[in-house]
């Protein structure tokens, strides 16, 4: 490393303390403004706001730049990265550690700060200050966290030759995706939370706040969406063993402010709607991110892969444990204070749209308070009792499965109940269709199944009445079985955008429901000890073994198998499997096989080698298994159209275009 | 020489995936009863994993355990019972229902139940809210002079 450039991580350094000194002029300057009515004070909030997005830019780049020249002065880049490692996990590798990690998080955060600064030149001074205010807090107590116990810039001198390289489960392109989506969600939260925040400072809150709140939390939510099935593809292909949800705390974590932030974008349809669910609304929009901050304490402070890493370092997880006493303790306190201010409007029956989702927030909302139970029992009774036990994937599927089959029954029953005062027997005679396919789904079922199982069949027809209940709104609005086919399609066309979203949204629901069932009870799975030649039979396929070898990699060497497929003899695909192995860390990695097959896979990977029997390979054919991310495709392309809907572009009308007619 | 010492790594370094395929029961049920055990026993030296999912050394053990007892005829609970007494609760991924886990496995029943009475409180109070008050008897006269004339 050339000694000119080793400022630039300096400056890097010195990046981040000016954009704290920024947050805290941020989080208290324009609330003054706020309170005094003052324009010039409230006008701060965007300067600062701009000025700390570039800031934290520049510090990101800073660090980007050490890891891509490999600068081994920067204790960071020597614990996580080597010389030999591939451009893309240079530059992935600076959020695949704690420190850098932590930094993109902050990016993130003042990303959206910037953002709010920028596109909300329409909302009322006040709220805009008040919100950008809350932003401030919440970014100064991050970067005093990074400066003061995650510094990604600490140095080491002398400085080594070579660094120890990136975790080799982390060297995958999910890492270049993942984390930036998971934290786009996680941090997009705090938007809605400024926003709650903002309004019980102001002790005002009307239908506006929640149509600007809707499209932030929709945003956050879509990438959410995407982070978590990402992640969860991910971990399907590289840990090795085909699973797709473990129940890991880690998961957990991710889980609960989705699940928190579906309920608020519900919550916030019935308040923009009706400006019914007020208190409520604002409550969820500060438990989202409560439980985004939870996320971040639980991953970052590794209270949960161990309780001793505490110990370990302590600050680090002190540290955050404060925040989130601070940001969670003083949030709900203000609620309380302040939540009798918010006026109450909006009358309804219990069968109405309302109704269907306060019923849709009242089981997410016990889904979550299941997760977190679960997630933190393990904990709280070592704390109390000292007694240890497992809280694992049995228990959430007991508990936590009930909760969502009981939603996704009801959820193609509430887009077609009308507001205020709904009919039940009218949405049911609405959803005829969807339950004939449902019956027609569950009696073939159970005639394959041969009458063994009650639960698989019940979820494939719950998954049918799902996808397709889905559009029955879509149906029941465009009058498509009641008007010509031609004015079906015109009424189609002409239905909002965000209709459409919840129908897609939904669909993929159901969607994500049937590749679940399917991948979890007609999994089949075919262990053997093979030898090139050999071949085996899975799921009416053989799996040959045509030959094993080493191969170099950039950073590591595989020991690959190469498989073929054949059905009747003839071949369908050519598959490779392999271990891989990482000389510096002394790790191996399982690369598995896949083969698909529509949206079905077969997963290959191997296990034991040894030089008398061969190779162990495991072959699962895994039905349908590709619905499980389809799904949550879907929903985010749902959360995309619903964000498109001219509906939540409020303040930025574009004048009517005079249609010009076409000349004589 | 190299190509050697890969090996030596590769099997040094424990897979992290169960495959004892020699290992299995020949009775298909009772292989079957020993999975779904595997399946509840955590593999307690791993992250969060079952000795149904795991290869480090003592779920391999663990699972030869369990498909002797299995094979013995033990019956479900009293295989969960041995290990719990050699290993602690820790080895269930799913706790027992006892007065320790009281709060776990109540949390979701419970949060449903004051969320329900909250809701359903609520709802009450806003119907009452709009169904207002009765008219005082001074409101009914008022009333009765104005659309009386």
């Amino acid at each position: 490393m050339e000694g000119r450039y080793e400022v630039i991580a300096e400056a890097g350094h010195y990046a981040l303390v000016l954009a704290l000194a920024l947050a805290l002029i941020q989080s208290t300057v324009p609330l003054w403004g706020a309170r005094r009515g003052d324009a010039v004070l409230m006008g701060v909030a965007d300067g600062t706001a701009f000025g700390q997005f570039i800031f934290v830019a520049l510090a990101f780049a800073a660090l980007t730049f050490a890891y891509v020249t490999s600068d081994f002065s920067l204790l960071n880049v020597v614990e996580n990265s080597h010389s030999a490692k591939p451009m893309i996990y240079k530059v992935s590798g600076v959020w695949g550690n704690h420190e850098g990690s932590m930094l993109l998080w902050v990016l993130i955060l003042v990303l959206f700060g910037g953002a709010v600064a920028l596109f909300g030149s329409n909302l009322p001074a006040r709220l805009r200050a008040n919100v950008l205010a809350v932003q401030g807090w919440v970014s100064t107590a991050f970067l005093l966290y990074l400066l003061a116990a995650s510094n990604p810039f600490t140095r080491v001198d002398p400085a080594p030759l070579e660094g120890r390289d990136l975790n080799p489960l982390l060297q995958d392109i999910g890492l270049a995706i993942h984390p930036p989506m998971l934290y786009l969600g996680y941090v997009g939260f705090s938007i809605a939370f400024a926003f709650a925040i903002a309004a019980l400072i102001e002790g005002r809150i009307d239908a506006a706040w929640a149509r600007w709140v809707r499209p932030w939390t929709l945003a956050a939510w879509l990438f959410l969406t995407l982070g978590i099935a990402m992640g969860s593809y991910w971990a399907y292909y590289e840990l090795g063993w085909g699973g797709f949800w473990f129940w890991d705390p880690v998961e957990n974590a991710s889980l609960m402010p989705w699940i928190a932030g579906t309920a608020l974008l519900h919550s916030a349809v019935v308040m923009e709607k009706r400006a019914a669910l007020k208190v409520w609304t604002v409550l969820l929009a500060i438990l989202a991110f409560s439980l985004s901050l939870l996320g971040t304490f639980l991953v970052r402070s590794g209270v949960l892969t161990s309780v001793h890493s505490f110990a370990v370092d302590p600050t680090r997880g002190l540290f955050i444990l404060i925040i989130l006493a601070v940001f969670v303790g003083g949030s709900l306190a203000l609620f309380g204070l302040r939540s009798g201010t918010l006026r109450q409007g909006g009358l309804f029956a219990p069968v109405s749209r309302e109704g269907a989702l306060v019923l849709n927030n009242l089981l997410l909302t016990t889904a979550t308070a299941t997760v977190f139970v679960g997630t933190l029992y393990p904990l709280a009774l070592e704390a109390v009792t000292g007694g240890k036990i497992s809280v694992g994937a049995p228990y959430f599927n007991a508990t936590f499965g009930p909760l969502a089959l009981a939603l996704l029954i009801a959820v193609p029953f509430g887009p077609l109940l009308s507001w205020k005062r709904g009919n039940l027997f009218w949405a049911a005679q609405r959803l005829w269709i969807a339950a004939g396919f449902a019956l027609i789904a569950w009696a073939v079922t159970l005639y394959i199944e041969g009458f063994t199982s009650i639960l698989a069949p019940f979820c494939v027809a719950l998954s049918a009445f799902v996808i397709i209940g889905a559009f029955a709104e879509i149906v029941e609005r465009a009058r498509l079985l009641r008007v010509p086919p031609g004015e079906g399609l015109k009424r189609l066309t002409g239905l909002p955008r965000s209709t459409w979203g919840a129908a897609f949204a939904h669909c993929g629901l159901g969607i994500m429901l049937l590749g679940v069932t399917a991948a979890t009870s007609w999994n089949v799975e075919r262990i053997d000890m093979m030898r090139p030649g050999e071949s085996f039979e899975v799921a009416g396929m053989d799996l040959v073994l045509l030959e094993t070898g080493m191969r170099d990699g950039p950073n590591y060497q595989d020991f690959v198998a190469r498989f073929a497929v054949r059905e009747g003899g003839v071949e369908k695909a050519v598959t490779e499997s392999s271990k891989r192995v990482f000389a510096v860390r002394e790790m191996t990695t399982t690369e598995a096989g896949l083969v698909t097959f529509g949206v079905s896979q077969l997963y290959v990977s191997l296990g034991e080698i040894s030089n008398e029997e061969g190779v162990a390979v495991r072959a699962e054919w895994k039905p349908l298994v590709l619905l499980i991310w389809i799904g949550p495709l879907l929903m985010s392309l749902g959360g995309a159209l619903s964000l498109a809907d001219r509906r939540l572009r409020v303040g930025a009308p574009r004048p009517a275009r005079p249609r010009l007619q076409p000349a004589e | 020489m190299r190509r050697i010492l890969l090996l030596l790594v590769l099997l040094l370094a424990a897979p992290a995936h169960a495959y004892d395929a020699s290992g299995a029961l020949p009775d298909a049920a009772q292989e079957e009863k020993a999975r779904a055990l595997f399946r509840e026993l955590r593999c307690m030296v791993c992250q969060n994993q079952s000795i149904d999912d795991s290869d480090a050394p003592l779920a391999k053990d663990l699972r030869a355990l369990v498909r002797e007892r299995v094979a013995a005829g033990d019956s479900e609970e009293t295989i969960k019972t041995f290990l719990v007494e050699r290993y602690g609760d820790f080895v269930l991924l799913k706790p027992r229902f006892s007065a320790a886990n009281l709060l776990l496995w109540g949390a979701p029943v419970l949060a449903f139940a004051v969320g329900g009475a909250i809701v359903v409180s609520s709802l009450r109070r806003r119907k009452k809210l709009a169904d207002g008050r009765p008219l005082t008897d001074d409101e009914k006269r008022r009333l009765d002079t104005l659309l009386g004339d």
